[in-house]
């Protein structure tokens, strides 16, 4: 597409210089002889009224279609531009008033006002061009105005502003550098109306007056014989959908470029598995009747911009009946994504490979398609972490809440409300009937992550799946929905994989904790053994970094230097060796697996450091007490 | 804080659509000033004489000061407005400078055709670009059936860039006079529409196809839509109940920007098919420099326009009331 | 009562126009942040902590009340006055993946700042900038990196960089560390706490995170809606909370090492009221687990307004029945063992009443 937009525009640029010299003599030559004629080959477009050639009028005519149609959109762009840039630097007042301004403006359609323009300043070429630049200038300062107010409402905008830089330094040095590229954009995309539309007015009369021509007058002359020769109109229309279009082209190929920066490439290649064996003796547990969910060797690779990268690598775990497990680590860690593969939910492009995933005791692989969608649907539930985004706005918090159960267990509609207001009532919201007609924008954030719990648990499923149900939440209520879901494991017997970056929170909610490092699980423990009793390195230096109100209070916190694994996932070895104090030569060559230490204690570390630990001053200190 | 201010039983002084529709009516009411002091400015502002233009150069000067007089135009700017708004109440758009008739007459003829035209126009964008949209960006998410994409890209940038009167000029060329399928000109029945109409409705359509696709892209990109797929619904009731509702309300503020513009545009289209509606009443007086109907061409447009923007935007506001809260 | 250092805030009222009328966002805060120390501002999203950063900055106006660093007052709209007072305060923001220009490499961004106020010339330039790096424990080589080639907490390093930079009396950290991974989390929150000591300018911490908060601060306040509910020294008020909201919030923070909660805690009732329509009365009492809905004859609660009836205390709690109110004996208050002298926490017992 892109060679076709640059020999498009090409072509006119050549046309719009040489046109008028290699046509222009003959363009202008009257024929009496030869007024008004059909297209043949010494004037394959034909002639006009005073015997002209039309072929010729009409390449002659590029460069005044051209020129007036750019004069037109840079004039209005300048004005538009300076005015919307004005109301990002002026006070609040002015600029709400020049807001009100442009919107007033902007409620006529600019073809309408270039033509009471172009009117009220005489018919002519001069005129509409100053009609048209005054009818687009509108647009561009609402579309820089909203630009703008995107850049102002920047933090570091704000910064700046704190800083007490001056005005035009804020625009020049701030504003416009964020802005130019999209206004290009849209500049390239207004010549080509402002091509039409200046066209359109001379097609009107308002434009460019004979003897001079442009295509929109060659257009209004063609279509008066019409009915008789269609050619002498279609041939100027061509050519202005041909110029119109080379914009429109071009200013796709202008967005397009900026998008590419962030398209993803797909992932094509199969997924390796680098080091299979080691992670075959895993999988030869014998599968359990008491686990819900049971995964072994799982990995996702995930196309980026950089390539592709492998954010789990290798996740082995499984969750029994009625168990809270706690799935812990830092952004980046796969724990997310390893949730996300746990319940199907990839997103586009991403791959998952296991070596085993068993659910509510069937083997998936064994399942159809549908049967697996069913029972995923049936079984699994998700509580997402941002509870103003997970139910869809336009839908009643009933609706939402029943129309799983009726799709898959066919329950019918009264029913079903019976049910979600037994839900809702366990999640200790008050308001009944009347919140189910209620919309998820009237509520609040608790609120309605207290709603997506009770919406995971109609179905009554076997595992649920809470990826940091609490984050985005206060402290306080954080606790309420805590307390949901403990309660909600103990009354109906689920599991809940519950996924935080919180150590504290997990330690404090779960049964069990599982610490995840650069896409694999380096640590699984009782969470009650998490603050004194961890083996891995890395489970020891998070908790020493986390500030604890128990802890003295000029206790030193631990930082770990250096930074998170590769992404790509192609170094060998453990992930974390290049920060491990503990490390072994062997550790950076051949990656540890999670091997049992103690009862319900397993630790992916060649040699991990004895039971007393390291930075133990805190735990002496409790002794002492 | 949305969720604070929507809070039910919140004791607010007015309620927000109080101060929506009061903002919405004060701005309409401002902008329809603003076209009457247009129009009214524009036959006293044009450079030169408009009688005399309108009257022919040989003209005898008594005829034209005795025309001036009639228009009121001999009198100080203020007084002629002054006037000129309670005529403008009555109904009384004066009369044309060359055949002397009423203007309002011609208006009250011409302008059932011309919102008819827009109007028929518009719902076929709807129709076409609503489900179309949803149904491309369903087709293409995610980077899958990238040639689909190149093709939906390609066809809709190209229909796009096609100006509607240039689009005329060429169905009247290719289907009426060559082809003889569909009349050329006037309004002869309803076989007659559907040239115009397609004339209008082509390149908006390509343009509302482009956002519909986006926006749809968009809110499959949602948390929401996540969840809902997490229930794994039937696709059917996933794509009509999850996702294009939410896409098209969003949509539907670009399509309403549209309509004004599809009323401004029937100004050429009518000039090419020669429809009996304002736009080419308005055509002709701009060659015959008869200002006094383009003048009230221009208000009326201009009028209808703005009352089209007022319904858009409270139809707008029913379909989604979360928007008049962050509109005011 | 003013000491004449630092920051001080006086009755501050902050409103915004909310899409239903005003909002008071902060109303009628008077806090003390003399130079050297550091003030915590707890409060929950909603409490107005972050309208009143950004009210100190002059990134929105104030309604009533006044502002001193330093003992002078910064009014005023026009540049030159905000100029004025960026000298004196910076912000460093939540967010460091949009507090830094992506445009900007760090040593222009760190280059605008250092020569915000004064001139400088090429090379004192480059050592001004080259000196910001290593205050922050900052390598050199990132100058000419563009933010999204840093991590979060480099980026928040640079932040700190360049509020530093203009050499304010005070800085006002605006939940700094919560957009940040809890390894990272552990290095900023020191490195403020060692910046602080050794610079000495007044630090407003406001974050959600208490412990953090504790960790770096020598005194607390704690926030309700749009009020300073309770403020006192760091040990004292965590130790030994007197408003019942200051408790709930600390009951409901997870501990690593307290051991399992015990259940049955009193939660909060209800949900956080309006703002733009505050109860009447003290504005916890719809929601307070000692109020007058759980204990009868409290009415006074709904009633009278308990925000000026603590003063004179260095523990002051806007409360009508305060925990703990029979005179204990002042908490033993906690001198860090590295501290000197200029270290000594100063309570707000010199708060302006």
């Amino acid at each position: 597409m892109g060679v076709i937009t640059l020999v498009m525009l090409g072509s006119l640029v050549v046309l719009a210089v040489a046109g008028a010299v290699l046509w222009g003599q003959q363009a202008g030559r009257a024929d009496p002889s030869a007024v008004l004629r059909a297209p043949t080959t010494g004037h394959p477009l034909g002639t006009d009224r005073l015997g002209r050639d039309l072929l010729a009028r009409l390449l002659a005519a590029t460069w005044p279609s051209l020129l007036p149609a750019v004069a037109a959109t840079l004039l209005g762009a300048a004005a538009g531009i300076t005015l919307g840039a004005l109301t990002a630097v002026v006070d609040g007042r002015a600029a709400r008033l020049l807001g009100a301004l442009i919107t007033l403006l902007l409620a006529f359609p600019a073809l309408l006002v270039a033509m009471f323009l172009a009117a009220l300043f005489g018919a002519g070429t001069g005129g509409a061009v100053c009609a048209l630049a005054v009818a687009c200038a509108p647009g561009f300062a609402r579309i820089t105005q909203t630009l703008a107010a995107q850049v102002a409402g920047t933090d570091f905008m704000a910064a700046a502003r704190v800083l007490g830089l001056r005005r035009h330094r804020l625009l020049l040095r701030h504003v416009l550098p964020h802005i130019a590229e999209p206004l290009m954009l849209n500049t390239t995309v207004a010549a080509g109306s402002s091509l039409v539309a200046l066209s359109g007015l001379s097609f009107l009369g308002l434009g460019t007056q004979p003897p001079s021509y442009d295509w929109g007058l060659l257009l209004s002359q063609g279509l008066d014989r019409v009915y008789t020769e269609p050619l002498p109109a279609v041939a100027p229309g061509i050519a202005i959908v041909y110029a119109a279009v080379a914009f429109q082209l071009l200013g796709e190929m202008l967005a397009g470029a900026a998008a590419r920066q962030a398209r993803p490439h797909p992932v094509d290649e199969p997924v390796a598995h680098p080091e299979p064996v080691a992670h075959l003796v895993r999988t030869d547990r014998p599968a359990s009747v008491d686990h819900v969910l049971e995964v072994a060797d799982l990995r996702v690779a995930l196309p980026t911009a950089d390539g592709v990268v492998r954010p789990v690598r290798g996740v082995t775990l499984a969750l029994r009946r009625g168990e809270m497990v706690g799935l812990v680590g830092e952004s980046g860690s796969g724990k997310s994504l390893t949730a996300l593969a746990i319940a199907d939910l990839l997103p586009d492009g991403a791959r998952a490979t296991w070596g085993r995933h068993r659910f509510l005791g069937t083997d998936t692989e064994s399942l159809s398609g549908k049967e697996r969608r069913r029972q995923l649907a049936t079984g699994m539930a998700m509580v997402f972490q941002n509870p103003a985004s997970a139910f869809n706005p336009s839908l009643r918090i009933g609706t939402q809440l029943t129309e799983a159960v009726r799709a898959h267990r066919g329950t019918p509609r009264a029913e079903a409300v019976e049910q979600a207001l037994a839900q809702l009532r366990r999640v200790a919201l008050p308001g009944g009937r009347r919140l189910l007609r209620s919309r998820p924008f009237q509520l609040s954030g608790g609120q309605r992550q207290r709603v997506a719990i009770a919406s995971a648990s109609m179905m009554r499923p076997g595992l649920i799946i809470a990826d940091e149900p609490t984050t985005a939440l206060d402290v306080t209520v954080q606790r309420q929905i805590m307390d949901l879901l403990r309660r909600i494991r103990r009354d109906d017997g689920t599991a809940i994989l519950f996924i935080s970056h919180d150590i504290a929170l997990v330690a404090d909610a779960c049964d069990r904790v599982l610490v995840m490092y650069g896409g694999t699980i380096v640590e699984s423990l009782p969470a009650p053994e998490l603050a004194a009793g961890a083996r891995h390195p890395y489970t020891r230096m998070l908790v020493a970094s986390v500030p604890d109100l128990a802890a003295e209070r000029d206790h030193p916190l631990h930082s770990i230097e250096g930074g998170p694994p590769d992404p790509s996932g192609a170094a060998p070895g453990c992930p974390f060796h290049d920060r491990c104090p503990h490390r072994l030569d062997r550790c950076a060559v051949e990656s540890p697996v999670l091997s049992p230490l103690g009862p319900g204690h397993e630790v992916a570390c060649w040699q991990p450091p004895a039971a007393a630990p390291s930075h133990g001053r805190r735990e002496n200190e409790e002794a002492q007490k | 804080m949305t969720t604070v201010s929507a809070r039910p039983g919140a004791p607010a002084r007015y309620h927000p659509w109080v101060v929506f529709c009061c903002r919405r009516a004060a701005r309409l009411v401002v902008s329809l000033f603003v076209v009457v002091t247009a129009s009214f400015a524009m036959i006293r502002l044009i450079p030169g004489d408009p009688v005399r233009a309108a009257l022919g150069v040989d003209a005898p000067p008594d005829l034209v000061a005795a025309e001036r007089h009639e228009l009121g135009l001999d009198r100080s700017l203020p007084e002629q407005y002054v006037q000129y708004l309670p005529r403008l109440a009555h109904g009384d758009l004066g009369v044309s400078l060359v055949t002397g008739e009423p203007v309002a007459e011609l208006v009250r003829a011409r302008l059932p055709a011309t919102l008819l035209l827009a109007v028929l126009a518009f719902g076929c964008v709807l129709v076409v670009a609503l489900p179309g949209g949803v149904l491309a960006a369903v087709w293409t998410r995610g980077g899958r059936r990238p040639r689909t994409e190149l093709v939906f890209t390609a066809t809709t940038s190209v229909l796009a860039g096609v100006p509607d009167f240039v689009l005329a000029a060429g169905l009247t060329a290719g289907l009426a006079v060559a082809l003889r399928i569909l009349p050329a000109a006037g309004d002869l029945g309803s076989r007659s529409y559907v040239l115009p109409v397609l004339a209008l409705a082509l390149a908006p359509t390509a343009v509302l196809l482009r956002i519909v696709r986006v926006e749809t892209l968009k809110v499959l990109a949602t948390d929401y839509v996540r969840a809902a797929r997490a229930k794994r619904l039937p696709a059917v009731r996933f794509h009509v109940c999850h996702v294009a509702p939410n896409a098209l309300t969003a949509s539907l503020t670009f399509a309403g920007n549209l309509l004004p513009a599809l009323i401004a545009g029937t100004v050429l289209v009518e000039k090419v098919f020669a429809w009996p509606g304002i736009g080419s009443a308005m055509a002709q007086s701009v060659v015959a420099q008869d200002y006094a109907v383009v003048e009230a061409s221009v208000l009326v447009l201009g009028s209808s326009v703005l009352l089209v923007n007022f319904l858009v935007d409270l139809a707008l506001a029913l379909l989604d009331p979360r928007s008049v809260i962050r509109k005011t | 009562m003013s000491t004449g250092s630092g920051l001080a805030l006086y009755d501050v009222t902050v409103r915004h126009h909310g899409p239903l009328g005003p909002i008071t966002a902060v109303d009628g805060v008077s806090l003390d942040v003399p130079q050297g120390t550091t003030v915590g501002l707890v409060g929950e999203s909603g409490s107005g902590k972050s309208t009143l950063a950004r009210a100190v900055v002059g990134l929105a106006p104030l309604c009533a009340g006044r502002i001193t660093v330093s003992g002078r007052e910064y009014g005023g709209r026009r540049v030159a006055d905000r100029r004025r007072l960026g000298q004196q305060v910076q912000l460093v923001f939540q967010d460091p993946d949009t507090a830094l220009d992506p445009r900007m490499t760090v040593r222009q961004s760190l280059a605008e700042s250092a020569g915000a106020f004064v001139r400088l010339d090429r090379r004192s330039r480059d050592q001004r900038i080259g000196g910001l790096l290593d205050l922050v424990g900052l390598d050199t080589g990132c100058a000419d990196r563009l933010p999204r080639q840093l991590s979060g907490g480099q980026r928040q390093r640079v932040a700190v960089a360049r509020a530093l930079a203009v050499d304010p009396a005070v800085l006002i950290a605006d939940e700094v560390t919560s957009a940040l991974d809890v390894s990272v989390r552990a290095a900023l929150l020191t490195m403020l706490r060692d910046l602080q000591r050794r610079m000495g300018f007044a630090m407003l911490f406001i974050s959600h995170d208490l412990a953090a908060v504790r960790h770096v601060s020598d005194a607390v306040a704690v926030m309700y809606l749009g009020r300073i509910v309770e403020i006192a020294a760091a040990e004292s008020l965590l130790s030994g909370p007197r408003h019942p909201y200051t408790r709930t919030l600390l009951s409901a923070v997870p501990s690593l090492h307290a051991g399992r909660r015990p259940a049955g805690e009193p939660l909060l009732a209800g949900e956080v009221p309006d703002p733009a329509a505050p109860p009447a009365g003290c504005r916890f009492h719809p929601r307070c687990p000692v109020g007058p809905d759980r204990h009868p004859g409290r009415d006074v609660c709904a009633v009278r307004d308990p925000q000026r009836e603590a003063t004179g205390r260095p523990h002051r709690a806007a409360c009508h029945f305060p925990y703990g109110t029979d005179d204990r004996p002042p908490e033993a208050r906690h001198v860090p063992p590295d501290g000197d002298g200029d270290r000594t926490p100063r309570t707000p017992e010199d708060l302006p009443s």
